[in-house]
């Protein structure tokens, strides 16, 4: 054995890699979280997943192609709203800004509050897809048999014509959920009301 | 050195310290060889609890219809009637959730990391212990609190009036979230959370280790190809485990403090899960099976009496691997609806996983080409591994495509697929890395007799359960199901009898290890003779309790 031969080192201290070593964990957590702006952006710009773009101004191009946008509702659960569009489909010219109406009727005998969300199938046109005007997001109060009529106001990008992916679509469907606002509090809060059902069975 | 005496080798060396009570040297670890040993036993145990959880499972599916869930259910957490059935259904998708946790978390990465890496990279890299040895016993200790959670989670309340927490490892909302309000997921998460600290803290100790206490002359370039294998490991442990750790835990605020990161009516994107799992997962599954191939390439280099063919390219292709497996995370997700021109990255991506990996089956093929081939029983085990890890990356290569996926996502192909990599890939690396360093662990040389009936028992068990799989798989029978319909029902008998044979080679391995400890035959320093040139083979067996007190030095 050799005097004085040094261990190989890599020319850090144990500190400094421990110190690396534990930026790279919290930076990893911290692009965790980051993803949850960074892929709400990303949906924006790409329509992934049938995520719709807003826009302030209409088209000025006006194809001479028309498609047809169908609508739908749904209420989700624990929320006793009727709510329909009032026409199920329009057709109109692409790029042409067309405005059609939502109706939602509250059937509960207290007040509720809502929320809605909404995407488009097929969901490779959701990019194609301009809402100028909308209600999603918004909290919505009806009172005892209010009722409410909501307006859309859309056009279809005429881009949508171009990428193979989306040229042979003849047919967009918008749909809109409205949640019960209050189911934002923690699910396992929930679990003892059910538990004490499931108890009865 | 110490002396070669074989009874434990604790006291024996001549070192200053005084011998070490009972508690202090197995509670208050320190040393790296003590703390292997404690994750080998631990990783033993779990196992036996996963499996177990399995072989009820194919007992369950063996025909058609329910056949003991119900009772399993009754019996264990007191439903009756029309509820047991219901209470069984749920309890047969615990089973398959927590088989997997603990077959991952708590038996595969503690036997390969925490064990066998543990026990030898100091050792190959010709260092005294780790670089940090009492963060080494708190990443032990972590880990069994971590289990405990997963094991309770199977006896609290999950979804209203069942237990446990089901939906499988990949605990997707909103099943994960509105779907199981009990806290038995909550349990789970809190486990996967202390688990996962416990590899983090395991990994930052290994890639100091590795980094800066090599013995003089072992450049990165001559370092061992376990000892990569473990640095990039550790590696991925470090930069996939945070994502996950992030992911649950907004999992575990959007369940309990109204968050809604994954809530759709809240704003939330429940596919964004999916990316942030995926994104720990695809690597997680590198992490199981790289340490597997640096062992392999020890024992198939040992026994053909050869040094490994292409050393640097093998060592480059597990850096390869592990670069490009976080970068091909969505071929997991093809039918959440990603665009055209995305899905064709995420197809070309993961095929280009198999050029390292040919890369790393082709030279082992090539290191035993010409080589002096002994056959003994870890040699037996490597090159088991080396077939089916290989029949598991032909299907995975083929599933690669995403238009085939669409047809086989989570059918019994994609369930053939990654036990062929890692219940039977990861696994027979286990049980080679068990055989290889048997002697040099314990002292004693197991009976090569019970070590290859050991095998071959598995290997024909572990193809009769997964092979009928890909045929199952492929006429379209979906995962995660208690029942069927009567057309599966023939290889579903088979690949549980297949199960049954796999459980009595695990009896046979136990025997194997208790009939080694009882008739104690000397192994002696290097039980494998001149192709075994890697550090642990210039120790006595078992090693000193601290070795290389001079240095060794490395040409």
């Amino acid at each position: 054995m050799s005097e004085m031969q040094k261990t190989e080192k890599s020319g850090l201290g144990n500190g400094t890699i421990v110190a690396i070593c534990c930026s790279f964990v919290i930076g990893m957590v911290g692009m965790a979280y980051a993803a949850v702006p960074l892929y709400e952006m990303f949906c924006q710009v790409t329509g992934y997943g049938g995520t719709t773009q807003r826009v302030e101004q209409a088209s000025d191009v006006i194809l001479d192609r028309t498609i047809k946008v169908r609508f739908d509702a749904n209420t989700g659960p624990g929320l006793a709203w009727s709510f329909e569009p009032v026409q199920r489909e329009v057709e109109l010219k692409i790029g042409e800004t067309v405005q059609i109406l939502y109706r939602a009727r509250n059937n509960a005998s207290r007040p509720t509050t809502g929320q809605a969300t909404f995407n488009v199938t097929p969901q490779a046109a959701g990019a194609y897809f301009n809402k100028v005007q909308c209600f999603c997001f918004t909290e919505t109060t009806l009172k005892p048999g209010e009722e409410l009529i909501m307006p859309v106001v859309f056009f279809v990008d005429p881009a949508i014509v171009e990428p193979v992916e989306t040229k042979g679509i003849h047919t967009l469907t918008l749909s809109y959920t409205f949640y019960p606002h209050e189911a934002s509090k923690p699910v396992a809060s929930a679990a003892e009301v059910k538990a004490d059902d499931a108890n009865k069975l | 050195m110490a002396g070669t005496s074989a009874a434990h080798g604790d006291h024996h060396d001549h070192h200053e310290h005084k011998p070490l009570t009972f508690f202090q040297r197995w509670f208050l670890s320190t040393n790296h060889k003590d703390i292997g040993t404690l994750y080998l036993i631990f990783a033993i145990c779990a196992g036996i609890i996963g499996g177990t959880l399995s072989v009820v499972m194919r007992m369950e599916l063996q025909e058609p219809g329910i056949q003991i869930f119900h009772g399993l259910a009754q019996m264990v957490y007191g439903f009756e009637g029309d509820a047991a059935i219901d209470g069984g259904k749920h309890m047969f998708n615990v089973f398959t959730t927590a088989h997997a946790l603990i077959m991952i978390f708590f038996m595969v990465m503690p036997a390969l990391i925490g064990g066998f890496a543990n026990w030898m990279v100091p050792i190959m890299i010709g260092a005294p212990d780790m670089a940090f040895p009492r963060m080494n016993n708190i990443s032990f200790w972590l880990i069994i609190p971590a289990f405990l959670l997963v094991l309770l989670s199977m006896f609290v309340e999950g979804p209203a009036g069942a237990y446990g927490a089901g939906g499988g490892w990949t605990i997707y909302p909103p099943f994960s979230t509105s779907g199981q309000p009990g806290p038995a997921m909550d349990f789970v998460i809190l486990g996967l959370h202390i688990a996962g600290a416990s590899s983090i803290l395991g990994a930052i100790n290994f890639i100091t280790t590795i980094l800066n206490m090599r013995a003089p002359g072992m450049t990165l370039h001559k370092m061992p190809l376990f000892a990569w294998s473990v640095l990039i490991t550790a590696f991925l442990l470090l930069l996939s485990l945070p994502v996950l750790a992030g992911g649950i835990t907004m999992l575990l605020t959007d369940r309990n403090f109204g968050t809604a990161f994954f809530a759709p009516e809240n704003g939330g994107d429940p596919i964004l899960f999916q990316h942030l799992f995926w994104f720990f997962g695809h690597p997680e599954v590198y992490i199981l099976i790289l340490p597997g191939f640096g062992i392999v390439s020890h024992i198939v280099s040992t026994f053909s009496r050869k040094p490994i063919f292409g050393y640097l390219g093998m060592a480059y292709a597990m850096v390869a691997i592990g670069a490009v497996g976080f970068i091909v995370w969505a071929h997991h997700m093809y039918t959440v609806g990603m665009s055209l021109d995305t899905q064709r990255y995420f197809v070309f991506a993961t095929m280009v996983i198999a050029v390292p990996t040919g890369v790393k089956i082709f030279s082992w093929i090539a290191t035993m080409w010409g080589g002096s081939i002994r056959f003994t029983t870890p040699m037996v085990w490597a090159i088991g591994f080396i077939f089916l890890f290989t029949v598991g990356g032909v299907t995975g290569v083929q599933l690669a495509n995403a238009g085939l996926d669409r047809a086989l996502h989570d059918t019994y192909y994609v369930v053939a697929h990654f036990h062929y990599v890692l219940s039977l890939g990861a696994v027979f690396a286990i049980f080679a890395a068990w055989y290889y360093w048997f002697p040099k662990m314990t002292g004693y040389m197991y009976s090569e007799f019970l070590g290859k009936l050991h095998f071959w028992v598995m290997f024909v068990g572990v193809n009769l359960i997964f092979f009928p799989q890909h045929f199952l798989g492929l006429a379209g029978m979906p995962r995660r199901y208690i029942d069927y319909p009567d057309a599966f029902a023939g290889w579903n008998a088979v690949s549980s009898y297949g199960s049954y044979i796999s459980a009595f080679a695990v009896v046979i391995f136990l025997f194997g290890v208790f009939e080694a400890f009882a008739k104690k035959r000397i192994a002696g320093d290097n039980p494998w003779g001149e192709g075994a040139n890697t550090l642990e083979w210039q120790l006595s067996s078992p090693p000193p309790f601290h070795q290389w007190e001079q240095l060794p030095k490395i040409k």
